[in-house]
């Protein structure tokens, strides 16, 4: 049967997004790292070659990672296994559907493959997740075929800011577009540069038309709890696990804290005991613009 | 709308998964919604859905908060439909890896039995069309179940009253109730004393 939506049916790429709601998807790098993961109850992992933190300290180009590592990984545990591309390279993608990822992150993180164009999501079976900073980057990626929507944050800072900032972004732009007539529809949409068909969607239901998780920053079980209460139906942590001191001890406690999000008792309890510091943060302000995340892509 | 009398509260099981594309099929089949993460909030229902999503998940979950007995105490008094990951959670056996389970009904599942996300499907049950994302394969059923639909061969849909599993994902079709969602609250009015 058909991959789109047919408005009757949520599509099997957005369906298996809805499966990973209220959940945890961290980024890892190794077998080692995913087995973690999975029993500090990830709902998913992300593979990637090193974590943002790292890919921000040592530089370099930041590649898809190597197969045999995300075959280990696939075999190592029986949750979801997502890896990344890079913005636009639609051969890394065709290698990555090869292996059969459930998911696969176009990401901002890895270094882009091309500054114009992103991969045309419509042409694979495998669903994609792609970043945004605002709601008409959201329907872009959307229109290009983004089953899921994540905000960028800025990856690798342990600094919630960026994320919080591209969360309520969204928010608010999703209320203006609600309060819009139909008329202006059309000029917003030339305004924003997001396609009319999706705004008039937005419109309709109130909501993106696919589910919106957090990334970028994510450190804490309150930093979790956080961003979904700032709206995210999940939360993607990259560097704040495998940087932290303490990597099951901080995997627990946010998943714990993404389970009770609306009750801060739950999330003091889950805040406690955390033996070893989290990651060390960085002020987003004294990053030079150029090594700057979510900039990459538009 | 199921015929009017007292309405049941339906509890989906709400640590992890897809919980509130079960609001407007449960609403749409006469029944009230209600999402559920405390034993104090499982004293409020008649009923459970335990959701798509990550058994894994769900269950480092119940251990962290200490549910597993009162859930367990919850599910021998209450009708439960268990879907996809919560089918897991429900069954006797559980293979492909083996993990804890409820032993809720007399089923041997096989975890991500088709494969991965690429061989995920959609297809339809009693004209109602269905999604199979990542999902188990019920292998094998004892006891006093019905079977209510196959694929390959192999159940997909069973009801052992007062429960009832699917192994595919109604919720996701927008058009309210589903037939599943229907035969549920059936189930549950069934057993229901107000």
């Amino acid at each position: 049967m058909s991959q789109e939506n047919t408005g009757q049916v949520i599509n099997l790429k957005t369906g298996l997004a809805e499966m990973l709601k209220g959940g945890v998807i961290m980024d890892v790098v190794t077998a080692e790292h995913a087995r973690v993961a999975e029993d500090a109850g990830a709902v998913a992992v992300m593979a990637l070659e090193r974590v943002p933190a790292d890919i921000r300290k040592s530089g370099g180009v930041a590649r898809m990672s190597a197969p045999e590592l995300i075959q280990e990984i696939m075999e190592t545990v029986s949750i979801p296994v997502m890896a990344k591309c890079r913005i636009g390279h639609f051969a890394e993608a065709q290698v990555l559907e090869a292996m059969g990822v459930d998911y696969i992150d176009e990401s901002e993180v890895l270094t882009p493959a091309d500054e114009e164009f992103h991969v045309n999501k419509h042409a694979f079976r495998v669903p994609f997740v792609c970043g945004a900073t605002c709601l008409a980057e959201a329907l872009r990626r959307i229109g290009e075929g983004a089953a899921l929507i994540r905000s960028k944050g800025e990856a690798g800072t342990g600094n919630i800011v960026e994320a919080v900032r591209h969360l309520r972004r969204i928010r608010q732009q999703i209320r203006r577009v609600i309060s819009l007539e139909d008329e202006e529809l059309m000029t917003e949409a030339k305004t924003m540069g997001a396609p009319h068909a999706l705004l008039a969607l937005v419109k309709q239901t109130g909501g993106l038309p696919v589910p919106n998780f957090a990334a970028g920053g994510v450190a804490t079980p309150a930093d979790a709890a956080l961003c979904m209460q700032l709206g995210a139906e999940s939360v993607f942590v990259g560097s704040g696990i495998f940087k932290s001191e303490s990597p099951p001890t901080y995997a627990k406690a946010i998943v714990k804290a993404v389970a009770h999000w609306d009750d801060p008792r739950m999330v003091l309890e889950a805040s406690k005991g955390l033996t070893g510091a989290p990651m060390p943060g960085l002020d987003v302000h004294g990053i030079e613009e150029d090594m700057r995340m979510a900039g990459r892509g538009w | 709308m199921t015929d009017a009398g007292p309405m049941p509260t339906i509890a989906v099981l709400a640590l992890q998964g897809c919980v509130e594309r079960h609001r407007p099929h449960v609403e749409a089949a006469g029944a009230r919604f209600l999402t559920a993460k405390t034993p104090a909030d499982f004293e409020q229902a008649d009923a459970f859905i335990l959701p798509g999503g990550e058994s894994t998940t769900m269950l480092k979950l119940i251990a962290a908060f200490d549910l597993e007995a009162p859930l367990a105490r919850a599910f021998a008094a209450k009708p439960v439909w268990g879907i996809c990951a919560g089918t897991i959670l429900m069954a006797e056996t559980v293979l492909s890896p083996p993990q804890r389970s409820f032993g809720v009904l007399p089923i041997k599942v096989l975890r991500n039995g088709y494969g991965r996300q690429l061989d995920s499907a959609q297809s339809e049950v009693d004209g109602y069309a269905v999604s199979y994302i990542r999902a188990p394969v019920i292998e094998d059923v004892h006891g006093d179940v019905d079977i209510r639909a196959t694929r390959d061969g192999k159940p997909v849909w069973i009801v052992a009253a007062p429960h009832m599993a699917t192994t595919f994902h109604a919720e996701l079709t927008l058009d309210f109730p589903s037939p599943m969602h229907r035969t549920f609250v059936d189930l549950v009015r069934a057993h229901y004393k107000p």
